[in-house]
């Protein structure tokens, strides 16, 4: 009888085991995070862009007050002003809160987004809302930074479009990388994000 | 009694014509709008919903405006890695008792070449020419750059 039972204890025992060995791998703290998706501190990046005022950006521009960045390009029809339309609906609902951000559309088509053209398409939104852009050599630091890819993909003659990372990059104050806003997340969602965003670190 | 005749008649025309505008045999479309654009170099969008109350399966051809030389439609879609792209849509078929939505992010007709610029409060006619020969013009009102889409 003492030995069924000692049996039965090892087998709970060991079934027991597997299941915490699964959870710490796949949603416990021995999660792997996959290396390259995953943005670097902004403390860690080096790149200098302009902004749409003509002014010298960098990473520490950044630093001091959480972040919101994207990448986009003013030929762009569908996504682009759509996850601006959502960025602005976003600093809408923060009110006050969402002067305590850097929100900003970094260009990745430097060829034709002059800091001149970024400044009339941003003015379509809110107006916390900057852009940046600067030559492919500091763009590719920067995206490298970000684990972030843009395309150029021909269309037509002359023509091209961009494929690019279209999520919305959240930072910390202190620099440090928060969470990314997928394009197809709700209102909700985002904003649970970025409220996390302003209380870390 | 000439004047109620004129009523009638002017009634009558109202009422037969401005439906017949948007809405030929079985295909509707609905909820359409453009987005204004910046000046006459930058592509814009326009998005709409047709919906099929026929007995048979539709397929729409191609999109014709004077507002564009080119009017394609485009399907903005994100891979796993988050990446977006904007690439020609293939066959749009819209099924019997089916719709079809064209929407941010997704589905769109991708206005090029444009011959004046679209200015928020403005409209202007497209066509959508369907597989069976059938055309629908529809009057499309230009919304602002950041609209997400028609007041419900």
């Amino acid at each position: 009888m003492l030995r069924v039972f000692t049996y039965l204890l090892i087998a709970i025992s060991m079934i027991a085991i597997s299941i915490f060995i699964g959870w710490w791998q796949v949603d416990g703290p021995g999660t792997k995070a996959p290396a390259s998706t995953i943005p670097v501190s902004l403390t860690q990046m080096e790149f200098s862009l302009k902004d749409h005022e003509n002014n010298q950006v960098s990473a520490r521009s950044l630093l001091g007050k959480p972040a919101m960045v994207f990448f986009g390009f003013t030929y762009c029809p569908d996504i682009c002003p759509t996850t601006l339309e959502n960025i602005s609906r976003w600093l809408d609902e923060l009110g006050p809160d969402a002067e305590k951000f850097n929100a900003i559309l970094v260009s990745v088509d430097p060829e034709r987004d002059t800091p001149k053209v970024l400044a009339e398409y941003i003015s379509y939104f809110h107006p916390m809302i900057r852009g940046w852009t600067g030559s492919l050599t500091e763009l590719d630091k920067m995206m490298a930074g970000f684990a972030a890819k843009y395309e150029r993909v021909p269309l037509g003659k002359d023509d091209y479009t961009i494929n690019h990372s279209a999520g919305v990059y959240l930072f910390a104050e202190d620099g440090s990388f928060v969470s990314i806003i997928d394009s197809h997340e709700d209102a909700k969602m985002a904003l649970t994000k970025i409220h996390r965003a302003i209380k870390s670190p | 009694m000439i004047n109620k005749l004129l009523i009638l008649i002017a009634v009558t025309v109202t009422f037969v014509n401005i439906p017949a505008y948007a809405q030929t045999r079985d295909v509707t479309i609905t909820r359409q709008w453009a987005r204004a654009s910046i000046g006459t170099m930058r592509p814009t969008a326009a998005y709409l919903t047709i919906t099929n109350n026929g007995k048979d399966a539709v397929i729409l051809d191609r999109i014709k405006t004077k507002i564009a030389a080119m009017a394609h439609i485009h399907n903005s879609t994100t891979n796993a890695k988050g990446i977006s792209s904007m690439a020609p849509a293939g066959e749009i078929r819209i099924e019997p008792n089916q719709s079809v939505t064209l929407q941010p992010s997704g589905l769109h007709i991708m206005l090029m070449d444009l011959q004046r610029p679209l200015i928020k409060g403005d409209s202007f006619e497209l066509t959508l020419i369907f597989e069976n020969g059938q055309h629908i013009t529809t009057d499309v009102p230009v919304l602002a750059i950041s609209a997400r889409g028609p007041k419900e």
